[in-house]
């Protein structure tokens, strides 16, 4: 019995993704004059609404490319990879994939690391509230114990090693610095947080991306420190803890594991 | 069943760029309206904000996304979000929309139509109930901008939507400005549209701002934008409506370039003003 009205929703379904059909026949107007027009309301409310989703995930991005350019790119991610869920929070994970292997923005290397901070940044937004482990706390514990330590990462972190100045461009964009040349264009780590409701972009340290990431994969602090000096010398396990317990990347001690 | 009790004054949708003008301690309105979707999220500011505006505001949450109209089953984990939503906020007013927005796992972040026949009526009611039952209250259904009709119809809008508030006792929200709208795409006369609508069930009205388009003739296609003031036949529609059934929780809709505070409590004020004239009509 549902099928019939099924298989209406079905064709306007197809038709308003599919840049290519026409509008379904079993649409009129009152009027008498062809429904193609008031077809394409609905096509624009929907391509509008899925791609402005997007460019408020993606501000920065929006900044460097554009309005139209934006929108154009958003559109053909929308309409390959349109939201599964009416929870539009989260659509466009992975947007930045797509934005690396889409041909028109091969001009904009450093774009999809860019897109990835704003994606950090929206999820940090969202995140569970969580109280943040105070440096008294670390302060109980007995020296000899300190190394095996393991921690509950905060669940608005998000890390980010990109090859490019990502965080620089993505600070030029986002109104937090001004527009200038950048002249030691190197890669740049980033590390986004928000204790209590402080949402924090900042520069990591060397080595502080490894650290983060091996902690947050349930290794110990020594285990944590050893690979991020592995990873660069520069590694200061002091600074990097300090950091992280000012910035409030600990949620705890993770006790249990 | 808990049932719709939102003040009977004007409300106004919340903007996060307000909160720092709300906080400030001036005139708010007399409830606040959200979209649910918006504060699914775990934490953070958003629920800080709501959680601050609804210590002193009454609050209506207003769902997007549930895809009433559609013949697909609900979406479960949908259903289970805006039921953690209102448990933890307890608004006056729970409201969705008679469309449909997701099909075979696709969500087009669009209010969409249907074809109004025996079937999507039973179906909607089906829908309608599960809501209800689910959610522990009583749902307003709002009435729908569109710009098509469907050759399959074969029920009037206003009879369809009688019909699914007799079946399933939910409330409606009457969008005045969506009747306008629709009547203007559809050449009928709103006033037509007003005296066959159930109004003994509307339990909130929503006013908003809508756009212009070409048709295929050159004649207008009016869009429900949400974009800007409401316009003076509206608030013409509106004055009348709340004459004939008094003084009701009136929303006004400003989703899009939306504008400052003290003007967006502007609007709030005029629908005040009318309603508090509507009361003696009420007191009969």
């Amino acid at each position: 019995m549902i099928a019939m009205t099924t298989e209406v929703q079905t064709r306007f379904a197809y038709a308003l993704l599919d840049p290519l059909a026409g509008t379904p026949d079993n649409l009129a107007t009152a009027s008498g004059q062809g429904p193609g027009r008031r077809f394409e309301v609905y096509r624009n409310n929907v391509r509008s609404g899925l791609t402005g989703a997007l460019a408020s995930r993606f501000p920065a991005a929006v900044r460097i490319t554009g309005e139209a350019f934006f929108r154009a790119m958003a559109l053909e991610y929308a309409l390959k990879h349109p939201p599964t869920s009416p929870l539009l929070l989260g659509y466009g994970s992975d947007f930045p994939d797509f934005v690396e292997t889409f041909e028109p923005a091969a001009g904009l290397p450093y774009l999809a690391d860019v897109l990835r901070v704003d994606g950090m940044r929206s999820h940090a937004y969202h995140a569970a509230d969580h109280g943040v482990l105070l440096p008294a706390e670390l302060a109980t514990i007995p020296a000899e114990e300190v190394g095996s330590l393991k921690f509950a990462l905060h669940p608005s972190l998000g890390v980010l090693r990109s090859r490019f100045p990502a965080l620089t461009i993505w600070a030029m964009n986002s109104g937090e610095k001004a527009l200038a040349l950048i002249t030691d264009w190197q890669g740049e780590d980033v590390l986004v947080i928000r204790p209590h409701l402080d949402l924090r972009v900042l520069a990591l340290p060397p080595g502080g991306a490894v650290f983060l990431q091996v902690l947050g994969a349930g290794g110990t602090l020594a285990e944590a420190a050893e690979a991020a000096f592995a990873d660069h010398p520069d590694f200061n396990l002091e600074r990097n803890l300090g950091g992280a317990l000012m910035n409030g990347v600990f949620a705890g001690l993770n006790k249990g594991a | 069943m808990i049932r719709n009790r939102l003040p009977a004054c004007a409300g106004l949708g919340f903007k996060p760029e307000h909160f720092d003008a709300i906080r400030q301690g001036g005139k708010t309105p007399g409830f606040f309206e959200v979209h649910a979707e918006n504060y699914m999220g775990d934490g953070g500011m958003p629920h800080a904000m709501l959680g601050h505006l609804r210590q002193d505001h009454a609050l209506s949450i207003h769902g997007v996304g549930l895809s009433i109209g559609g013949m697909r089953d609900l979406d479960r984990a949908h259903l289970d979000r805006l039921k953690r939503l209102c448990d933890r906020y307890e608004p006056e007013s729970f409201s969705e929309h008679l469309a449909w927005s997701s099909h075979d796992c696709t969500f087009f972040n669009d209010l969409l139509p249907l074809p109004y026949t025996d079937e999507t009526l039973a179906r909607v009611a089906e829908h309608i109930d599960a809501v209800q039952t689910h959610l522990g209250r009583r749902l307003l259904l709002e009435n729908p901008a569109t710009y098509l009709i469907f050759r399959e119809s074969t029920w009037d809008e206003t009879d369809f939507l009688a019909e699914i508030v007799r079946r399933t006792g939910c409330g409606l929200l009457l969008d005045v400005n969506n009747v306008f709208v629709a009547c203007a795409n559809h050449g009928m006369d709103p006033r037509a549209y007003l005296e066959a609508f159930p109004l003994h069930a509307v339990g909130e009205i929503h006013l908003g701002g809508h756009s212009e388009r070409e048709d295929e003739d050159g004649s207008q296609i009016l869009i429900d934008s949400h974009d800007a003031p409401v316009i003076d036949p509206v608030w013409a529609l509106y004055a009348e409506t709340i004459e004939r059934i008094g003084p009701v929780a009136t929303l006004i809709e400003w989703d899009n370039d939306v504008p400052d505070w003290p003007v967006l409590l502007e609007e709030a004020l005029k629908a005040d003003r009318l309603l508090a004239r509507a009361l003696p009509a009420a007191a009969e």
